[in-house]
């Protein structure tokens, strides 16, 4: 079956631009996250995510008016506890990974019961996105990508220097928040399609890739998004023809170019030295 | 001569508690300062308090005219997740500008070129297309100065500036803060564990102590019973 007739199914249309705006948005806000060394909070995030889709399909309410507002508290409130010097702040993500994972299960196991639906919500199936979702998907990446520009400089200082932005009247907290908040939107939108389990490798790869690679911020931003954005089609289009999950292997894709790149850096160091 | 900030009576701490007390500082421009004491005396908090993050417990810390929105030199302690950050040294440098940005998206020429003239001033105009992760410590630490001295020109704050700096790069740094001080009549204030190099160039210290607090010249400071003892070992 040749791409083109893979694409005439309207699900694989809709997951393919639902994708590529997702991992477009995880990738830039994972240059800032994974810089701030704030990974960790996409990974706390995405467990929180399935606990409240659980129960928003145990309520019977749609899953993302009632997941979008729950992420974005425990945004808040893992951002709070990462900055805070009292909390063992990993300690903390961790739990709360857990204690989310294990609510979400309970409210399943006590209503639908351990079906397809919650293997689908673990690990993601390509025939999640509505249209809804896709239309949700670009207007956030629309906000993101606007936002992104706008604040630009402001947040490559607050990424670099949180004391140094402070000292010269920049609102730090203003910008974590910000993060924070496009960060939990964009994992709502991409963990039915890529699985709970899996959207975080979404934020985390891309970046790693391209600090890997490139040597100023701008091109570390590029490069993640591009990285981000082929790894998902590739993904996509290997998960369609050999029937593969659609977020393991878009994680594969990553993790494959990840390793290319750790190549790379090694023989060009090696090539300097 | 213009007073930059003034401490009058100003105690500080977090949540009530007081890690300093009844504090009267007042720097004025050109001054050179190095704020010296034991751990956990109180030295940051004063940093903090001086820079506007912290407001007083008690008292008034009064900041000139030219000092708002953020125009001060501010050069932080670097943090492990900064050394290896892939960013450009342009890059790093033009953040200092964006107190005078406003909501401007793209850097003007002007600051462009103010990024670069302070380059040159610190003697690192070559190195403004390298990654800053590449850098030695000493390099890395006059990019943060460039970028400190775009963000103000009267007054800068350095915190334990010669933290993991060899020997000659502190060197070098004290050397380009004398001239900063003298040539360019920018006000320094420093905290330093490095004593005995930071007393050769400062002209007022002030020792934070849990015995009470020292402020004054140099000299002073060098015959009162904390500043003793590195006299002695001068000898």
């Amino acid at each position: 079956m040749s791409i083109w007739q893979m694409f005439s199914f309207p699900f694989m249309q809709r997951a393919l631009i639902a994708g590529v705006l997702v991992s477009l948005c995880a990738a830039l806000l994972g240059v800032s996250l994974v810089l701030k060394r704030y990974s960790m909070i996409g990974d706390g995030l995405s467990h929180v995510s399935f606990g409240a889709l659980a129960i928003a399909v145990a309520l019977g309410v749609t899953p993302l008016w009632f997941s979008i507002p729950v992420v974005t508290v425990a945004a808040f409130l893992l951002l709070r506890v990462a900055d805070n010097p009292r909390w063992n702040s990993d300690a903390a993500i961790a739990a709360m990974s857990a204690s989310s994972l294990a609510i979400g299960i309970l409210v399943i196991s006590r209503t639908t019961g351990m079906t397809t639906d919650v293997d689908n919500y673990m690990f993601g199936s390509v025939l999640a996105m509505s249209r809804a979702d896709v239309l949700l998907s670009a207007a956030l990446c629309a906000a993101v990508l606007v936002l992104f520009v706008v604040f630009y400089h402001k947040l490559f200082a607050v990424t670099f220097d949180e004391s140094f932005s402070r000292a010269t009247g920049v609102k730090v907290n203003r910008y974590n928040s910000l993060l924070a908040v496009l960060t939990a939107l964009t994992i709502v939108l991409g963990m039915r399609m890529m699985g709970a389990m899996l959207i975080s490798s979404l934020v985390i790869f891309p970046a790693l890739t391209a600090m890997r690679l490139l040597r100023s911020f701008r091109g570390v931003v590029v490069c993640a998004a591009a990285v981000s954005v082929t790894c998902f089609c590739a993904g996509l289009t290997v998960s369609f023809a050999c029937s593969t999950p659609v977020g393991a292997t878009v994680v594969a894709a990553n993790l494959a170019v990840f390793l290319l790149s750790c190549c790379a850096g090694l023989l060009r160091r090696g090539g300097r030295a | 001569m213009t007073e930059l900030i003034t401490c009058r009576d100003v105690s500080l701490g977090y949540e009530g508690q007081s890690v300093l007390e009844h504090l009267d500082l007042t720097i004025h421009a050109g001054d050179y300062l190095c704020i010296v004491g034991d751990n956990g005396s109180g030295k940051s908090t004063l940093l903090r308090g001086l820079l506007g993050l912290l407001s007083p417990l008690s008292g008034t810390i009064e900041r000139a005219a030219e000092l708002q929105n953020g125009a001060v030199g501010y050069l932080p302690q670097q943090t492990k997740a900064q050394r290896d950050f892939p960013a450009t040294v342009m890059e790093v440098v033009l953040s200092g500008c964006l107190n005078r940005k406003g909501l401007r998206i793209f850097y003007s020429a002007a600051e462009k070129s103010a990024a670069l003239m302070n380059l040159g001033k610190l003697g690192i105009l070559e190195l403004k297309d390298k990654s800053y992760r590449d850098l030695s410590g000493g390099q890395q630490q006059r990019v943060l100065l460039a970028r400190a001295l775009c963000a103000a020109d009267r007054l800068l704050i350095l915190d334990e500036p010669i933290t993991g700096l060899d020997p000659a790069a502190a060197q070098d740094l004290y050397k380009t803060l004398a001239y900063l001080n003298e040539k360019e009549g920018m006000a320094i204030v420093m905290v330093t564990h490095d004593l005995k190099a930071a007393l050769r160039s400062a002209r007022t210290v002030l020792h934070i102590g849990h015995r009470g607090t020292f402020l004054g010249s140099v000299e002073d400071y060098l015959a009162s019973p904390q500043g003793r003892r590195f006299k002695e070992e001068d000898v």
